[in-house]
C-alpha cells in the first residue's frame, strides 16, 4: 500500500494553497495513506492549518529555527530523514518544491517524476514536456519515489479534517553554509499572480506603462492578479516577475482575461489551462482568439473602462 | 588563491523555435531533421561564467556536456562563447537526471571549480532537477533560479526567482547555481571565435571513467500531443460580455 508525504509549502505563518493541492492529488493514490510534514521554525502553527484539510491521517510538525526560511539545503536533509518509511514524497511543482525536492530525491537516491499532472497508478503519472506541448506516461520503477505536483492539474482538497499532529525531531546535520539574505515581494497587496484564481494581463497594446492603470483599476474591482505578456515586460511597461508565458509564469486560474494580447505561442503556453480565458484585443485575426472561450474584437481603451463600469454598477 | 575555475554543465536540445510535433503512434516526438541547439538556459550559464570571468573573479571556464558524438557541435559553440576547455562524456543514451549529477559530480572532482553554473532545466524533459541533484550528492550550497550573481569573499550573492517575488541567499563558495531566463542575455558568436574555437581543447571522457549511466528507473511508455480547447464563442461589447461572465458566475 502507498504512503505519500507531502512536503508542506508555507510562508509567513500560512500555508501555501498548493499543499492543498498535493494532498488532493495524493489521495488519488488508491488507499493511499497521506501525512503532511510542516517544517516550519518554532511556535508555528501551520501544522494545525495542515490538520484541517480533508484526507490527511496525520501530520508531522517538524519546528527548529534553522526552519524561518525554506531553504532547499538546510531542509532537505530533514525531509530526508522523515521521509525514510513512505513510498511516495510529494511537493508542489512551485519555485519551492522545484527548488527543494530534487536535492531531497538525490538524499534518498530516488528518482523524481517533476509536474505530474495525472496518476494513473502509484507507479503510473502522466506529466508534461517540451512546455506541455507533448504529454508522457512514465512508468517508475523505483520503491520510493519523489515527485513535484503540477498544481494546476488538481483542485484543492477541501477543509473540516481534524488529523493527528505528532511532533518530530528528525536527525539531521543542518548545513551553515546557505543564509537567507532578503525577499522583495511582487504585487503588493493583490493576490499573488502564481496561485490567484483571477488574473487579468495586459500586452504590448496598452503601449504604455501608465495605462496598465486601466488593467490594476479592473483588476482590483473582481479581486484578480495582474500579469503581462512578455512583449509588455520587454517594453519595459511592467516588472519581468509580472511575465505570464513559458519563460514567465505558467498559470491555471479560474478566469483568465488577456486585454491588447496578441497571444504568441509562448504566451499561450503559460494559460492553457486556464478554466476560462477571455480575449480582448483589436486585431480579430490575433491567435489568442483561437484559445479564447470568450473573444472581444474592439479597442481596449473604451471596453475595460464600460466593463468596469458595469460590475461597479452591479455590486450597487 | 584557490581555485579560479567555473565548470558549465550544458545539454543539446530541440531549437527552441521548434514546433514540437508528436509521432503519430505515440512513441515519442519527432527529432529527425528537427534543429538542435544548446539548451536556451545553458547558452545564459556559459555568458554568465564568461561574464564572471571577465570581471576579474575567475581564470577559466570550462563547459562539458554529456551525449552522443556529434554533441561536439554544442561544445564547440560553446568554445567560441569564449570558454577555454571542452569536456564531453560520451554517452548513446540519455541519462537521468540523478545519474547526470553523479556523471557531473566527477568532472567536479577532477577539476574542483569554485562554481557549477547550469541552466535551471532544459526545455526538453522539462525535469528542473539536475543542478539541485548536483548540489545534492556534492554536499554544497545550491541558488536556484538566479536572476543576478553577485561574487565576493569567498561566497556569492544570489537574487532568486520565486514565486513570492526576488529572494537573496548568501552561500559559501564551492557552489552550485542555476540560471534563469533574466540573468543576463547570451552573446552572438563572431566568425573568427568559431575558427578559433577549433583549436581549443576538448577531451573525450568514457561514460565508464566517470561512474556510468546509472540505473534508468523512469520509462516513458507513450507520449501524446496535449488536449485542445473547446471552440469559444464571440461577443460584440462590453455589456454582452460583462452579461457573459455574469451568466458563469465569474463577476
Amino acid at each position: 500500500m502507498s504512503s505519500v508525504l507531502v512536503i508542506a509549502e508555507h510562508a509567513g505563518g500560512k500555508l501555501n494553497a498548493s499543499t492543498a493541492k498535493c494532498v488532493k492529488a495524493a489521495g488519488t493514490l488508491a488507499g493511499a495513506e497521506v501525512v503532511v510534514a510542516v517544517f516550519a521554525p518554532p511556535g508555528s502553527a501551520v501544522a494545525a492549518q495542515a490538520a484541517q484539510l480533508a484526507g490527511v491521517a496525520r501530520v508531522l510538525d517538524v519546528q527548529h529555527s534553522a526552519n524561518e526560511h525554506a531553504l532547499a539545503a538546510t531542509l532537505a536533509p530533514q525531509v530526508a530523514a522523515v521521509a525514510a518509511p513512505f513510498s511516495h514524497v510529494f511537493g508542489p511543482s512551485t519555485t519551492f518544491g522545484k527548488d527543494l525536492m530534487p536535492r531531497v530525491a538525490a538524499l534518498l537516491d530516488a528518482p523524481q517524476v517533476s509536474d505530474v499532472m495525472a496518476m494513473e497508478s502509484a507507479r503510473r503519472f502522466r506529466r508534461p514536456i517540451y512546455a506541455g506541448n507533448a504529454i508522457t506516461t512514465v512508468e517508475v520503477a523505483s520503491e520510493k519515489i519523489v515527485a513535484t505536483i503540477r498544481i494546476a492539474s488538481f483542485e484543492a482538497a477541501g477543509g473540516g479534517g481534524s488529523a493527528k499532529i505528532e511532533v518530530v525531531t528528525p536527525k539531521a546535520e543542518l548545513p551553515s553554509h546557505t543564509r537567507f539574505v532578503g525577499l522583495a515581494a511582487a504585487g503588493g497587496d493583490r493576490p499573488d499572480l502564481q496561485s490567484a484564481s483571477k488574473v487579468i494581463s495586459g500586452g504590448r497594446a496598452l503601449a504604455s506603462s501608465d495605462a496598465f492603470k486601466l488593467i490594476y483599476s479592473l483588476a482590483d474591482k473582481i479581486g484578480a492578479a495582474v500579469g503581462a505578456s512578455r512583449a509588455a515586460v520587454d517594453a519595459g511597461y511592467v516588472p519581468s516577475d509580472m511575465q505570464v508565458g513559458q519563460t514567465g509564469k505558467i498559470i491555471a486560474p479560474e478566469l483568465y482575461i488577456a486585454i491588447g494580447i496578441s497571444g504568441a505561442i509562448q504566451h499561450l503556453t503559460g494559460i492553457k489551462d486556464a478554466r476560462t480565458i477571455v480575449a480582448i484585443n483589436k486585431d480579430s485575426e490575433a491567435p489568442i482568439f483561437e484559445v479564447a472561450d470568450i473573444g472581444l474584437v474592439g479597442d481596449l481603451f473604451t471596453i475595460v473602462p464600460e466593463l468596469e463600469k458595469l460590475i461597479d454598477a452591479s455590486k450597487k | 588563491m584557490e581555485n579560479r575555475k567555473i565548470l558549465v554543465a550544458i545539454k543539446r536540445v530541440v531549437d527552441y523555435n521548434v514546433r514540437i510535433r508528436v509521432k503519430p503512434d505515440g512513441s515519442g516526438v519527432v527529432l529527425d531533421g528537427v534543429k538542435l541547439s544548446i539548451n536556451p538556459f545553458d547558452a545564459i550559464a556559459i555568458e554568465e561564467a564568461l561574464r564572471i570571468k571577465e570581471a576579474g573573479h575567475a581564470d577559466e571556464v570550462i563547459v562539458a556536456t554529456i551525449g552522443p558524438a556529434d554533441c561536439q557541435a554544442t561544445l564547440r559553440n560553446a568554445l567560441a562563447m569564449g570558454a577555454q576547455r571542452a569536456l564531453h562524456v560520451v554517452a548513446d543514451a540519455p541519462l537521468e537526471p540523478l545519474a547526470t549529477a553523479r556523471v557531473l559530480l566527477k568532472l567536479v572532482e577532477r577539476e574542483s571549480p569554485f562554481l557549477v553554473i547550469l541552466g535551471k532545466q532544459a526545455i526538453d524533459d522539462d525535469n528542473n532537477q539536475t543542478g539541485q541533484m548536483l548540489a545534492a550528492v556534492w554536499n554544497r550550497p545550491q541558488a536556484t533560479f538566479a536572476s543576478k550573481i553577485e561574487l565576493a569573499d569567498g561566497k556569492a550573492k544570489v537574487t532568486r526567482e520565486v514565486d513570492a517575488g526576488l529572494e537573496t541567499l548568501e552561500i559559501d563558495l564551492p557552489a552550485v547555481v542555476t540560471t534563469d531566463l533574466r540573468l543576463n542575455e547570451p552573446r552572438f558568436v563572431k566568425l573568427p571565435e568559431i575558427m578559433k574555437a577549433k583549436s581549443k581543447p576538448l577531451v573525450t571522457i568514457p561514460l565508464a571513467d566517470v561512474g556510468g549511466a546509472g540505473s534508468a528507473r523512469v520509462k516513458i511508455t507513450k507520449t501524446e500531443p496535449p488536449a485542445g480547447r473547446q471552440k469559444g464563442i464571440r461577443v460584440k461589447d462590453a455589456g454582452e460580455l460583462f452579461a457573459e461572465l455574469h451568466k458563469r458566475g465569474l463577476v
